[in-house]
């Protein structure tokens, strides 16, 4: 327990510093950034038809006129106290918005982050049991395609198929256009995540089912499947007993590292989609260099991926013997 | 008695690209012929390399896929097909393998012996065969990774005894043990023959191969060149090759006396006699094309041309 204690500890201290890291990045990338938020988000004419103290208010509002350093510490500051700032663009608390886009995005992530890893996992364990067989080849071939298709195309490719031509399912957004709020039911939330929770399955797909063939591969040529075959073991048995079994581990890995990759995808398919999630949100902040929006939306999202990671780390003590042994051990 | 196991002329055959293009047959197991009764023992010895893992697994029908057999294998009389060769191995058949890294390390021993059965029978049969190498019910609740070396081996070994075995191939199942423990691992395999199986025991271990076995066959860069009774080995004469002779004399109590090079790595001999580069009696036909049969001599199989000559050799060595 106490092992186990220390492990999470020493977790929570590099998740500060790399939230930090995360942060600074990100402030200095947009302190860099070559977009006047005075011109992109007023406009060149209306600029020009403005007085100089309508100017200085805006860039007060803007906050361009402070020194980078002090902006940061400042924003530094306020986080600590629990207060992300207000969204530039928004004008609502960070957090209320970021709230609001991540509810939009939850389940869209977390469909297309299960899909991806069941699917993944099953296709990885066909291949590596069927290697150099048709199967294989087939899914092999398939992942290697879409591993070099971008996740945008493929979302174009998409929507242009089956939203344009085929028109089952709505060309964008989350909820039917002109509807009343209160009258969106679930089914057409369902109708509107289908696609983009497809593409994102699609792409995440090839890179878990790639590594777990690996993986697959490596155990069926292991001394100990070699044995049980010598006992008269089944192919199937061997798979599904001794070959879920080891794949099982650094599966789990995968699937929590995959979550940066989901997240990741999801800026670019949401906007696509013009899906309003948390992707969407961070496109529309760095545009329109809506500085704390975007500082947030970098922050937590880094958190959640890093929580995927700690996840996998914890899991992984559980699933494997020898580090649950030796834990209760030490 | 008929034997359990009868081996003739096996040639084990792996397909390799050259230069990834060109098909190249490598054989790595030549022409090997071999008998064993019930309740015997008959070890192959021959140093890494050499070939010795692949005939178990030819026997056990789980070579790779990418390798082919010629020759027959005859279990109790019958032709050992790759149908019935699956069929037995696991109820009839069992290989012994080295050591811990056989056992799925995430599954634990218990469910390991019972291949996934769960029924009160198997159950029984499982602890009995634990219990009979000294190890205790709690041994089925272990990982691999907790036993030690000696228990490991002596799991492997209960592994084979749930069944009734009549044929146990036992592929180098001591290295990593000091000779007191390996003797003691050995002497259960004695138990075994003495029970009625047949055993094939592989090791690279000459001296350890003559504490246990009936019939040891030597074997050099995957051909057998010679097969005799452990008697045999009392005394140099009464052996047939000079690769035999050269092991013989390497033995610490008959001298300590290395053989000058090395081994040719099974299948890189292409034709003639596979130990003419280190044989000091080597002729010109031996290095000739085709590969020198197995004849019988005093009592045994030798695979030399000139195997007096050889005689004549050692007698002025010594």
């Amino acid at each position: 327990m106490k092992h186990r204690l220390q492990f999470t500890g020493k977790k929570l201290i590099r998740m500060i510093l790399l939230l930090l890291g995360v942060s600074i990045v990100t402030f200095l990338l947009m302190c860099a950034s070559p977009l006047d938020p005075l011109q992109t988000n007023v406009g060149q004419a209306a600029l020009g038809t403005m007085s100089q103290e309508q100017i200085a208010k805006l860039e007060a509002y803007w906050g361009t006129d402070t020194p980078p350093l002090e902006r940061y510490i400042g924003w530094l500051g306020d986080v600590l106290h629990g207060d992300f700032g207000t969204s530039l663009l928004y004008r609502q608390p960070v957090l209320t918005v970021i709230g609001q886009r991540l509810a939009g995005s939850f389940w869209l992530l977390l469909s297309a982050w299960v899909i991806s890893g069941v699917l993944g996992l099953t296709m990885g364990v066909i291949a590596g049991a069927c290697r150099g067989r048709w199967p294989d080849k087939l899914i092999k071939g398939y992942c290697l395609l879409i591993s070099s298709t971008p996740a945008f195309w493929l979302a174009i490719l998409l929507l242009l198929v089956f939203a344009v031509w085929l028109g089952w399912f709505p060309i964008g957004l989350s909820v039917p256009v002109g509807m009343d709020a209160a009258a969106v039911t679930a089914a057409d939330r369902l109708r509107h995540a289908v696609l983009p929770a497809l593409t994102l399955s699609i792409t995440g797909v090839a890179n878990i089912a790639l590594h777990t063939r690996e993986k697959m591969i490596d155990v069926l040529e292991s001394d100990y499947v070699l044995f049980a075959r010598a006992r008269g073991e089944s192919e199937a048995s061997i798979v599904l007993r001794h070959g879920l079994r080891n794949v099982a581990l650094p599966a789990i890995t995968l699937q929590f590292a995959s979550v940066s990759e989901i997240i990741g995808g999801s800026v670019l398919v949401e906007q696509v989609f013009s899906y309003p999630g948390l992707g969407q949100a961070a496109v529309t902040a760095g545009l329109g260099s809506d500085l704390p929006l975007l500082l947030g939306i970098t922050v937590v999202t880094a958190a959640i991926v890093f929580a995927g990671n700690l996840i996998a780390d914890l899991l992984y003590g559980v699933v494997d013997p020898k580090i649950r042994k030796g834990a209760a051990r030490g | 008695m008929e034997p359990i196991l009868q081996i003739e002329h096996l040639s084990v055959y792996f397909t390799q690209y050259e230069r990834g293009f060109r098909k190249k047959q490598l054989a790595t197991v030549k022409d090997l012929s071999l008998e064993i009764a019930p309740g015997q023992i008959v070890a192959v010895v021959g140093a890494s390399g050499s070939g010795k893992s692949l005939l178990a697994h030819s026997i056990l029908g789980i070579l790779p896929y990418n390798s082919h057999v010629e020759g027959t294998i005859r279990y109790a009389g019958q032709m050992l097909t790759a149908e019935r060769a699956k069929e037995l191995r696991g109820r009839e058949i069992f290989l012994i393998p080295q050591g811990v890294t056989y056992l799925d390390p995430l599954m634990k021993v218990g469910a390991q012996i019972r291949k996934g059965r769960k029924d009160q029978e198997i159950r029984r049969r499982s602890r009995a065969a634990l219990e009979r190498y000294g190890l205790g019910a709690d041994t089925e609740e272990l990982y691999p990774f907790e036993l030690s070396g000696g228990m490991a081996r002596r799991v492997l070994i209960a592994s084979a005894v749930t069944e009734k075995p009549r044929l146990i191939i036992a592929d180098e199942p001591t290295p990593g043990l000091d000779a007191r423990a390996a003797k003691r691992i050995l002497s259960h395999f004695r138990e075994l023959a003495d029970d009625g199986a047949g055993v094939l025991f592989i090791t690279h271990d000459l001296e350890l191969a003559l504490s246990v076995a009936d019939v040891v066959t030597v074997f050099y860069a995957g051909e057998t060149i010679e097969q005799a009774g452990t008697e045999d080995f009392a005394c140099v004469e009464n052996l047939r090759h000079p690769y035999t002779r050269a092991l013989w004399h390497a033995m610490p109590e008959h001298g300590f006396k290395a053989v000058e090079g090395t081994q040719p790595y099974a299948g890189t001999v292409q034709t003639g006699c596979p130990y003419a580069a280190q044989c000091p009696i080597c002729e010109d036909d031996c290095r000739a094309e085709g590969q020198i049969p197995l004849t019988a001599y005093k009592g045994g199989t030798v695979r030399c041309l000139h195997p007096e000559k050889g005689e004549k050799y050692d007698a002025g060595r010594t």
